[in-house]
C-alpha cells in the first residue's frame, strides 16, 4: 500500500505511505489511478508516514495534484508539501516553456517515393564524385611518396603485407582445396556420363587458375581485410588520432592509407599464387583418389589443358582487386564521424562495396581478354 | 543499525606484479560529498571500479549499504545497481542514442514505465541538470563538453538513485563550466539528499564541495575531514594540497 484514502463528505484525506520511489512506480500509478475524484471539493494530503519521496514518486504525485485541481477540487497539505515538488517546479520554470516529448528521434517527414528517388540518386552522384576525388588524393600521395623511400613507409607497408597476407594463407589455402575438390567431383559426376573423365582436369585447372583462384581470395581478403582497414581508420577518425596527424603535420593519406593499399598489393598476387597451388593439389588428389588416375597422366593433362598465359590471365588481376579492396576499406574509414554506429555502418559498406568492385571488376577483364582472344 | 553507505575493508588489487591496492580501506557516510584524491597511477579509477562490482578485487569486501557486493551473483548485484547512479570521466554517454533516450535507458531496463511517463520524468531529469530543453533529442556527438558531463549527471540520476559516483565530474571543463557543474552537483545533493563520491584532481572542486576526502598514498587510503587532510604529515599531501597551484588558489581566495 502506497495511499491510504478516508473519504469524508465532499472532501477526501489521503495518507501517503510507504516508499513512493521509482521503483515503485507501476504500484504507485495503479493506486492512484483507483481513486475517484468525481465530486471532491478538498483534497488534504498527509505526507508524515511517508518513508520515502524521490524525483519520480514527486512527479507522479504532481500530475495527480494537477488532475485534482482539474477536476475543481481544492488541494491542502496537513504539514508543509514535500521539497521535492517545489524542485521539480523550480526545474521546470528554469528550462523555459516545455516543449513537446517523444521516444523518436528527431522528427523525420514522411518519404514520398519520388523524393526518395531523388535524393537517393543525388547522394548517390555525390558518393561517387566524393570516391573519385579519394582515389585523386591517393594517387598524388603515392607520386609523391614514390620519390623516396622514408615517404613509402617500408615498415609500415610489411606490417600490412604481414597482416593481410601471411595470417591470411591458412584459411585462403582451406577454401582454395575446398572449391577446387567442389568443382573436381561435380564435373566428375557430368562427365562420366560421357566417358570423358579426363577433362576433369581442364576444368579444375582452368576454372583455379584463371577465375576461381584469385576471385575467391579476394573475396576473403575483403571480408578479412576490407573490414579492418574501414574499422582501424574509422576508430582512429573517431579518436581524432586523424586529426592529430593532419596537426601534426603527417599526411594520414600518406601513413594510414598508401600503406595499406601497397601492403595490400603486395599480399593478395602472393595469396593468389597460394590458392592456384593448393587448388591444384586438392583437384589432383580427387582425381587419383576418385576417379583412380594417376598423377602424371593428371600432369600431363594439365600441361596440354593450360596456356601459357592460363596462369597470368589469373593473377594479373589480383593486384587490381587488391587495390579496389583496399581503396574501399581506407575510403569508408575515413568517412567515419560521431557515433560507433556509423563506424558499423560504414564498415559494413566497406566490405560489401569491395566484394561488387571485385566482381565488376572480373566481368570487365572477362570481356577483356575475350577480345584479346587469350 | 545505520549501516556506512559505502564501504570498503581491506582491498588488495594487483595486476601481473604491479600491487595496486593494499589493505585499502574507505567508507562513506550518508548525505555526505566524498572526494578520493591520488596520482595518476595511484588506483583511483581501479578502486571506483572494485566497488561499482566491474572488477572482483583480489581480497577484500566492497559493502554498499551494508551489503557485500562482492560476494553477489550477477542478479543480486543488478539490483544493487539501481540503487546508484555513475558518470565516467568522458560521459560516456551511448553514441547512437539521443540524450532523452540516454536517460531513458536505464529506466527501460530497471522501471516498467508506460512510454509517455518515461518521456517527461526523462525531461524532468534533463531539465533538472540545467540542460535547454531541445538537448534532449540531440546526439552526444553533438553536445559541448560541458553539455556532456551534465547528460550523463541526467542519465546517472536517471532512477533516482541516493548514492552518485563522479569520475573527474570536472576534467575538460573551462573554470566556469567547472564551477557551476560543482555548483549544480551541490544543489542536487542537498534538495535530494545525494550520498556522492567523486574521484577528482580539481583543487576548487575539492574545497568547494567535499566534506571528507581520501587520498590514496603508498597503496592505501589516508581519510579525514577537509580541514584536517590538508594537514596531514605525509610528503604527497603536503606537495598537493600545499604546492605551487594550491598556494595560488589560497592566495587568491585570501585575497577575494
Amino acid at each position: 500500500m502506497v495511499v491510504q484514502v478516508r473519504r469524508t463528505e465532499r472532501s477526501l484525506e489521503l495518507d501517503l505511505t510507504g516508499e513512493w520511489r521509482a521503483l515503485q512506480f507501476a504500484q504507485i500509478d495503479a493506486a492512484l489511478a483507483a481513486i475517484d475524484l468525481a465530486g471532491t471539493r478538498r483534497l488534504v494530503i498527509s505526507t508524515e508516514q511517508l518513508a520515502a519521496l524521490d524525483l519520480s514518486g514527486a512527479w507522479r504525485l504532481r500530475e495527480f495534484l494537477k488532475r485534482a485541481r482539474d477536476a475543481g477540487a481544492e488541494v491542502t497539505f496537513r504539514s508543509a508539501p514535500p521539497d521535492q515538488l517545489r524542485l521539480i517546479d523550480e526545474a521546470l520554470q528554469a528550462a523555459g516553456a516545455p516543449a513537446g516529448a517523444s521516444g523518436q528521434g528527431p522528427g523525420e517527414p514522411a518519404i514520398r517515393p519520388l523524393t526518395f528517388i531523388g535524393r537517393e540518386s543525388v547522394l548517390f552522384g555525390q558518393d561517387l564524385f566524393m570516391g573519385f576525388a579519394f582515389l585523386g588524393r591517393v594517387s598524388v600521395t603515392a607520386a609523391r611518396a614514390l620519390t623516396s623511400l622514408k615517404r613509402l613507409r617500408p615498415i609500415s607497408v610489411a606490417r600490412h603485407v604481414y597482416d593481410t597476407g601471411i595470417t591470411a594463407m591458412p584459411i585462403v589455402a582451406l577454401i582454395a582445396f575446398l572449391i577446387s575438390v567442389i568443382i573436381a567431383y561435380m564435373s566428375a559426376q557430368q562427365l562420366r556420363n560421357f566417358g570423358a573423365e579426363i577433362f576433369v582436369v581442364d576444368l579444375v585447372t582452368i576454372g583455379v587458375l584463371r577465375e576461381l583462384g584469385v576471385l575467391l581470395t579476394a573475396i576473403i581478403v575483403a571480408g578479412r581485410s576490407g573490414s579492418a582497414f574501414a574499422a582501424e581508420i574509422g576508430s582512429m577518425k573517431l579518436n581524432e588520432e586523424v586529426d592529430a596527424l593532419y596537426a601534426t603535420g603527417v599526411d594520414p593519406f600518406e601513413v594510414l592509407v598508401l600503406p595499406r593499399v601497397l601492403g595490400l598489393v603486395i599480399a593478395l598476387p602472393l595469396l593468389a599464387i597460394v590458392a592456384d597451388l593448393i587448388g591444384l593439389t586438392g583437384g589432383a588428389l580427387l582425381c587419383r583418389y576418385l576417379l583412380d588416375m594417376p598423377l602424371s597422366q593428371y600432369v600431363n593433362r594439365a600441361n596440354e589443358a593450360i596456356a601459357p598465359t592460363t596462369f597470368w590471365v589469373g593473377i594479373i588481376k589480383a593486384p587490381v582487386f587488391a587495390a579496389l579492396i583496399a581503396l574501399a576499406g581506407c575510403y569508408r574509414g575515413m568517412q567515419v564521424r560521431g557515433s560507433s554506429r556509423e563506424l558499423g555502418r560504414l564498415t559494413t559498406q566497406a566490405v560489401v562495396q569491395a566484394i561488387f568492385l571485385v566482381i565488376l571488376a572480373d566481368a570487365l577483364f572477362a570481356v577483356l581478354f575475350m577480345e584479346m582472344n587469350i | 543499525m545505520i549501516y556506512p553507505v559505502v564501504e570498503v575493508l581491506g582491498l588488495v588489487n594487483r595486476f601481473g606484479s604491479q600491487l595496486v591496492h593494499e589493505g585499502l580501506d574507505m567508507e562513506v557516510r550518508e548525505d555526505e560529498v566524498f572526494g578520493i584524491v591520488g596520482g595518476s597511477g595511484s588506483g583511483k579509477s581501479v578502486l571506483l571500479r572494485s566497488i561499482l562490482g566491474l572488477q572482483r578485487p583480489l581480497a577484500g569486501t566492497v559493502r554498499i549499504e551494508g551489503r557485500d557486493i562482492t560476494q553477489m551473483t550477477a542478479g543480486q548485484l543488478r539490483s544493487i545497481k539501481a540503487r546508484y547512479g555513475v558518470t565516467f570521466q568522458q560521459g560516456a554517454l551511448y553514441s547512437s542514442l539521443t540524450v532523452l533516450q540516454n536517460v531513458q535507458l536505464p529506466m527501460v531496463e530497471h522501471l516498467q514505465l508506460a512510454a509517455a511517463a518515461r518521456d517527461e520524468l526523462a525531461l524532468l531529469k534533463i531539465r533538472l541538470v540545467g540542460l535547454p530543453a531541445d538537448a534532449a533529442q540531440k546526439y552526444p556527438a553533438q553536445l559541448s563538453g560541458g553539455m556532456i558531463k551534465r547528460a550523463a549527471l541526467a542519465r546517472a540520476l536517471a532512477l533516482d538513485p541516493n548514492l552518485l559516483f563522479l569520475d573527474e565530474p570536472t576534467s575538460g571543463l573551462d573554470p566556469i563550466s567547472a564551477s557551476e557543474f560543482d555548483g549544480l552537483v551541490l544543489y542536487l545533493q542537498k534538495q535530494l539528499r545525494l550520498t556522492v563520491v567523486m574521484i577528482t584532481h580539481d583543487l576548487d572542486t575539492i574545497f568547494r564541495t567535499c566534506n571528507r576526502v581520501g587520498v590514496i598514498v603508498d597503496r592505501h587510503m589516508e581519510i579525514d575531514t577537509l580541514e584536517r587532510i590538508v594537514e596531514h604529515p605525509h610528503p604527497w599531501i603536503q606537495a598537493y594540497f600545499h604546492g605551487e597551484r594550491a598556494r595560488a588558489r589560497r592566495s587568491a581566495a585570501h585575497g577575494a
